[in-house]
């Protein structure tokens, strides 16, 4: 019980559900528009590095932030391109762009920084403690000296579920993620939509790695997401596809892990808690636990005879 | 003037068919005017002629008076044309207010969605299509759904309404509602192209039917002025049936004996209302019907495919009403289904394999679980000398031979078996003149030798040529057995439609029991 009441097993479940919560939210935005998206773990993985790298490069950690947006954005259209564009299968696809970010990720550490790794003087993002929260309790506890991208993530979590729910582009992704031929012959461009759809979702996991490699810490390491992009999957389904949903499975996993840091050397076996978030997801899936239901078109190319 | 729309010499050739021969349609403003003609008489093609899914090769499309060209329906709908497909093209999991005004929503950025339920509400109250503008389209009836796809025309200012086939899916008094419906549309000046092909409902609700036969245009004539046995005629045409020499028949014991069979689709809706039939040995039955009316749900419950919710099966002398289909195999059934590249064979797989998928697991083909390669190129090599199955190559994949050799590949496996029952559904369907001939001597050939054939067609001439007795089946109920020998095609089309000479309909009880529901 007494490990309820410990402040920093609330403040690590809000910092350990980001990286979950913004890639998840990523993913979401690929599969609404049909697009399975299982590249979150590598494009985390390239985020993380570009981030640490610019910020090191140009002393700024919002330079390094907005690097790593450019290059998830850049990786997530490669893979549009294939999957939408190619008709590619997409689980093949995001399989390969995880091999490709593990390899290529630590060849540029080792070429670029060498033996030590990335250097002890980068700039991290900065925390902040909002004082008028810091002394509510229980809410003051998860908000304790939280990285800036942790309050981002709070709002692109509302504004992604306005854009997806509450604006006629979001409309659009998500009929074209159900019916791509209905939504063909009413004239929506179909390609364009999912291309939009994966790059959002490029962006979001990128930010997920960055807060990794520059919120918590100020280094990379070879494959330091170290399944994380999975877990995020796990939780956009475990949400529904949806945002909120996302982010409260984000909150779940994110809970399991720091709850495991916290009974350390307890009598509870920490793997079994770590366990948590995939029993959760398969029993989501099967229907045990609310139904999961996955956009109609999910994961089929669709192409055009024309 | 006075024609809305207006198809001059349209003409459109796929590779081997003239699939619309110089069609000529006119359309009046306030009316309805049905396009009758049986599967693959080029309705189809027509629409989607007119809609902007294919390009005419010659002909013209006058609306209003002025020549129009479509490069996809985009262009259609711009130009006020509305269909309605027979497979509908919504999303269910959106409401019925984002599924009518998606792609030309309310609102700049933000997405109206009050605003859009308005303008749905008040075009339904226009247009007497009632329907809840928040509700979830995968929660309404198959009827529902049909109006939200009428509701998205409209939105979109559709001048004119093409509806395809739109009684197709539905229950008899969702179609009596679409109905009221069309003549109220009809009443507003709306012009209503109707797609069908069932005579009573074109009698019930166009002003002017226009019938289509192998790809032409037979005749338009005034329904009013017309009768159901003149539209028969016209529909299925009265062209010589070239007969196949067929031996004198010699009748064996009974076989199949079907009781009274219910059969229910997955929505629950009946599909087939209690038919009764036998089989004899050394006969080939025909069952008759157009496309739909429950033929297609009846054999595949026969072979074991789809549970019967009612009667019983019995084939041989036993009750096989609850077998798996394995077990029905073990009887001695044999089925050859409807797709031959999707039931029929596993098109990735070589004719080896394809030929043992039914006996793979007995010897000599498979041996305590090992299956015997030698064996079964042995059996496959055979086989293809025995029904000329060309290119005689058993390591070829199924996917590289031609319709015709796939159909031979499926015969030899089904007939190998020494079947005492056979079951044909469509076995003809996309062949090409040589190879129909080779499939229909092989079925004269088995019932020659003294196998019961239960063959579904939706050929007639084929059904009349091979067909000892025929069966006719409309909305799910068998409306009579006939001799093959002396019925004529009229009498078969009228009972395809569901009219009786008498101009009485048989009814099943499962209708009256529809009709007396409040």
């Amino acid at each position: 019980m007494s490990v309820l009441l410990n402040p920093q097993l609330w403040a690590g479940t809000l910092s350990l559900a980001t990286p979950l919560a913004l890639p998840a939210i990523g993913g979401t935005f690929s599969e609404r528009t049909g697009v399975v998206n299982i590249a979150m773990e590598g494009i985390m993985l390239i985020g993380a590095f570009f981030a640490v790298s610019f910020s090191y490069w140009t002393g700024s950690p919002w330079l390094g932030l907005l690097a790593a947006m450019t290059a998830g954005a850049l990786i997530a259209w490669v893979f549009a391109w294939a999957a939408i564009r190619l008709a590619s299968n997409q689980v093949v696809l995001g399989m390969a762009v995880n091999i490709f970010a593990a390899g290529i990720t630590a060849f540029l550490l080792n070429t670029i920084f060498g033996y030590n790794g990335t250097p002890p003087s980068t700039a991290s993002l900065a925390t902040i403690t909002i004082p008028a929260i810091k002394s509510v309790p229980i809410l003051g506890w998860f908000f304790y000296q939280q990285s800036v991208l942790v309050y981002l993530m709070l709002v692109l979590v509302v504004v992604s579920h306005w854009f997806l729910f509450h604006t006629r582009l979001g409309l659009r992704m998500r009929a074209v993620g159900e019916n791509p031929l209905a939504a063909d012959t009413l004239g929506l461009n179909v390609w364009r939509l999912r291309y939009t759809g994966v790059i959002i979702g490029g962006v979001l996991s990128a930010l997920g790695g960055a807060y990794l490699s520059i919120g918590i810490l100020n280094s990379f390491d070879v494959n330091m997401t170290n399944g994380r992009g999975y877990i995020a999957l796990a939780a956009m389904i475990f949400g529904k596809w949806t945002p909120f949903g996302s982010f409260g499975a984000a909150l779940l996993f994110g809970f399991a892990s720091s709850l495991s840091n916290s009974l350390q050397g307890n009598a509870i076996p920490t793997d079994l808690i770590a366990m948590l978030p995939y029993v959760l997801t398969v029993l989501a899936l099967t229907g045990i636990i609310g139904r999961s239901v996955a956009p109609a078109a999910d994961g089929i190319p669709y192409k055009l005879d024309r | 003037m006075g024609d809305f729309l207006a198809v001059t010499e349209l003409t459109k050739a796929f590779p081997g068919v003239l699939a619309n021969d110089h069609i000529n349609l006119t359309l009046r403003q306030g009316e309805v005017h049905a396009i009758l003609g049986e599967n693959g008489a080029g309705k189809s093609t027509l629409m989607k002629l007119i809609y902007g899914l294919y390009e005419p090769d010659s002909g013209e499309i006058l609306l209003e008076g002025k020549p129009v060209h479509f490069n996809s329906p985009r262009d259609a709908i711009h130009a006020g044309i509305g269909m309605v497909h027979q497979h509908f093209m919504l999303i269910p999991a959106l409401t019925v207010a984002d599924n009518v005004v998606l792609g030309d929503e309310p609102g700049r950025i933000r997405y109206h969605r009050k605003q859009a339920e308005e303008k749905v509400r008040r075009l339904s109250a226009q247009y007497k299509l009632t329907v809840d503008p928040a509700a979830k389209v995968g929660d309404l009836s198959v009827g529902l759904q049909q109006r939200v796809e009428i509701l998205k025309a409209f939105y979109r200012k559709a001048k004119l309404l093409i509806l395809d086939e739109p009684t197709a899916l539905l229950t008899p008094q969702e179609t009596e509602e679409l109905f009221v419906i069309i003549r109220h549309l009809r009443d507003e000046g709306v012009p209503i192209l109707f797609i069908s092909h069932k005579l009573d409902e074109v009698r019930a609700v166009a002003n002017r039917v226009t019938v289509m036969r192998a790809g032409k245009t037979v005749a338009t004539l005034s329904v009013a002025e017309t009768t159901s046995q003149q539209l028969a005629n016209l529909m299925v045409g009265r062209d010589v049936v070239l007969r196949i020499e067929k031996e004198a028949q010699k009748l064996g014991p009974v076989l199949l004996d079907i009781q009274n069979v219910e059969v229910h689709d997955k929505e629950k809706h009946p599909r087939v209302r209690g038919v009764s039939f036998q089989v004899h040995a050394g006969e080939i039955f025909g069952l008759a019907g157009i496309d739909g009316n429950g033929q297609f749900e009846l054999v595949d419950a026969i072979a074991g495919l789809v549970n019967v919710s009612g009667g019983s099966v019995r084939f041989d002398g036993k009750d096989i009403t609850h077998l798996s289909p394995g077990a029905r195999t073990e009887t001695g059934i044999a089925y050859v289904p409807q797709d031959r590249q999707v039931e029929g064979l596993v098109l990735n797989f070589d004719l080896v394999e394809n030929l043992i998928l039914r006996d793979y697991r007995r010897r000599p083909f498979s041996r305590n679980g090992w299956l015997s390669r030698q064996a079964a190129v042995k059996f496959a090599e055979d086989l293809i000398r025995r029904f000329d199955i060309r290119p005689p190559d058993a390591l070829r994949k199924a996917a590289d031979l031609s319709g015709g050799n796939q159909q031979k590949v499926i015969l030899a496996r089904e007939v190998a078996r020494d079947p005492k029952l056979l079951i044909v559904a469509q076995p003809t369907r996309g062949l090409d003149v040589g190879a129909i001939e080779g499939v229909h001597r092989q079925l004269l050939h088995l019932r020659d030798q003294g196998k019961a054939i239960l063959l579904v067609s939706l050929e007639l001439d084929e059904m009349m040529s091979l067909s000892d007795r025929i069966g006719v089946i409309h909305n799910g109920v068998l409306q009579d057995i006939v001799d093959a020998k002396t019925v004529t095609r009229e009498k078969i089309g009228l009972l395809m439609t569901g009219s009786r000479e008498d101009g009485t309909a048989r009814i099943s009880s499962l209708d009256l029991q529809e009709v007396r529901k409040p």
